[in-house]
């Protein structure tokens, strides 16, 4: 199980989060992220049946592991947590699509371009997992 | 070490130990998941210290200000008394002292408390019949000086409980009322903020409760308030709503029918579609929704979508019991 890696930038002194703004960031992202998500065609429908809230507070969780802030998602887990979307179908498209509308959240809270790289690099990470590969 | 008190029970929590880990190594049965604030399936309540603010995080206002928490983020600062979600209720006795109809199908049942009953308007409890059977209603009325609580009561074919108050309960009689419960209420602050209630059938209950509320409290930001039936004879409190509109600039009143026939005054359409034609943009709205629960679903993620946070959206839907 490969499980919290340190995203802490070698040449750096911060981490990831906190130059991304930790908490913070995290607040002001997932109700702009979230919102993305469930306005887009492409997925929405993986989401027509879940508790809002319930939901947000996955999103939050999912933020901060992507933002490399503390977490405790195993590979585990994430295979776990999609296996019943693998059966309505979900593919590396919809993953790159989750993957675009929180390029576009992070773009319009003006983040850098160069963590918004490292944001996405974090996510690929979790691909084969989400994917069930 | 601090102790925790659960009914008439101690534990020890030792100084590194949630209160989640403590509970689970003395057996308590106590639901739980991720342990990591995530699921919230440890959410518990603090009936006395207020819980460290940690152990709060991402709850909503309501919630931390009836002091409810997550039990696996909470390292206590002092003894805590604490209740389970699931632990047996305390119930009170009340006297039926209104019994009469609100329209052909909708009871008004007011009953009337020896003592102070604390809650906040929009909250809901539980009834129960001497027999142990029991049904949840939304409390449709704020604090009042007389201790009573207000109900509206729909009744429902075939309904055991409803059919009982409808046909068997009258005035003087005494019924047994749960301690308040729900997430679905006003706070007093952000006086400007715009609210935005929207019910279906005895939905209007609570929401008539909160909007009293606010207006006791002087709410300043626009207050909209779609009710919505099928037909006519469905909605209630027509008259009322109209004549505190009036008193009320920034109160404003839209009954809703889908069905065919649409009186003049009144919007054609279901409640929650007419509140998002009418309201555009929700951002930084407060939501109350309350009835249908596939209304209630609906609605939550358009209000969302319209821009409306998350943390600012309440919602308590009722769930009809089968019979």
């Amino acid at each position: 199980m490969t499980d919290t890696q340190n995203h802490e930038d070698a040449t750096m002194s911060k981490t990831l989060y906190e130059r991304i703004g930790g908490e913070a960031a995290v607040n002001a992202a997932v109700d702009i992220f979230y919102r993305k998500v469930l306005s887009d065609p492409r997925i929405n429908r993986f989401f027509d049946n879940v508790d809002m809230e319930k939901q947000a507070a996955k999103q939050k969780a999912f933020l901060t592991m992507a933002f490399g802030g503390p977490h405790s998602y195993t590979g585990e887990d994430m295979r776990k947590g999609h296996a019943h979307l693998l059966k309505m179908g979900l593919d590396d498209s919809h993953f790159d699509a989750v993957v675009e509308n929180l390029g576009a959240t992070l773009q319009e809270l003006s983040v850098p371009q160069e963590l918004i790289a490292e944001v996405v690099a974090i996510c690929e990470t979790t691909r084969n997992d989400v994917l069930g590969r | 070490m601090y102790k925790l008190t659960i009914e008439e029970k101690v534990y020890a929590c030792q100084a590194d130990e949630t209160v989640l880990d403590a509970l689970l190594r003395g057996n308590v049965n106590i639901s739980y998941a991720c342990k990591k604030g995530t699921c919230h399936s440890c959410l518990v309540r603090s009936l006395d210290a207020v819980p460290p603010e940690a152990a709060q995080a991402g709850l909503k206002d309501t919630l931390k200000k009836r002091n409810h928490f997550l039990a696996c983020l909470c390292h206590p600062e002092q003894d805590m008394a604490i209740k389970l979600p699931d632990q047996s209720e305390f119930y009170t006795e009340g006297t039926v002292v209104v019994n009469e109809m609100l329209n052909r199908n909708t009871l008004l049942l007011a009953v009337a408390f020896k003592d102070a009953f604390e809650f906040n308007a929009g909250q809901f409890v539980n009834l129960q019949r001497a027999d142990g059977l029991t049904r949840s209603y939304s409390i449709a009325n704020i604090p009042q000086e007389s201790n009573t609580l207000e109900f509206h009561i729909r009744r429902l074919p075939g309904g055991k409980f409803s059919g009982w108050l409808h046909d068997e309960i009258r005035v003087g009689d005494s019924i047994a009322v749960s301690e308040p419960r729900g997430h679905c209420f006003y706070l007093p602050e952000r006086h400007g903020q715009g609210i935005l209630l929207v019910g279906t059938g005895t939905g209007l209950a609570p929401l008539a409760g909160i909007l009293t509320d606010a207006l006791a409290h002087g709410h300043s930001g626009p207050i909209y308030l779609f009710h919505g039936s099928r037909e006519f004879e469905d909605l209630y409190r027509i008259d009322e709503l109209c004549q505190l509109a009036q008193r009320h600039q920034n109160f404003h009143y839209i009954p809703c029918l889908s069905g065919k026939h649409v009186p003049a005054g009144f919007s054609h359409g279901r409640a929650d579609e007419v509140a998002l034609a009418s309201l555009p943009d929700l951002k930084a709205w407060r939501v109350f929704l309350c009835g249908h629960p596939d209304m209630v679903k609906q609605m939550k993620k358009m209000a969302f979508l319209k821009g409306a946070s998350m943390k600012d959206i309440y919602a308590d839907a009722f769930l009809a019991t089968p019979v």
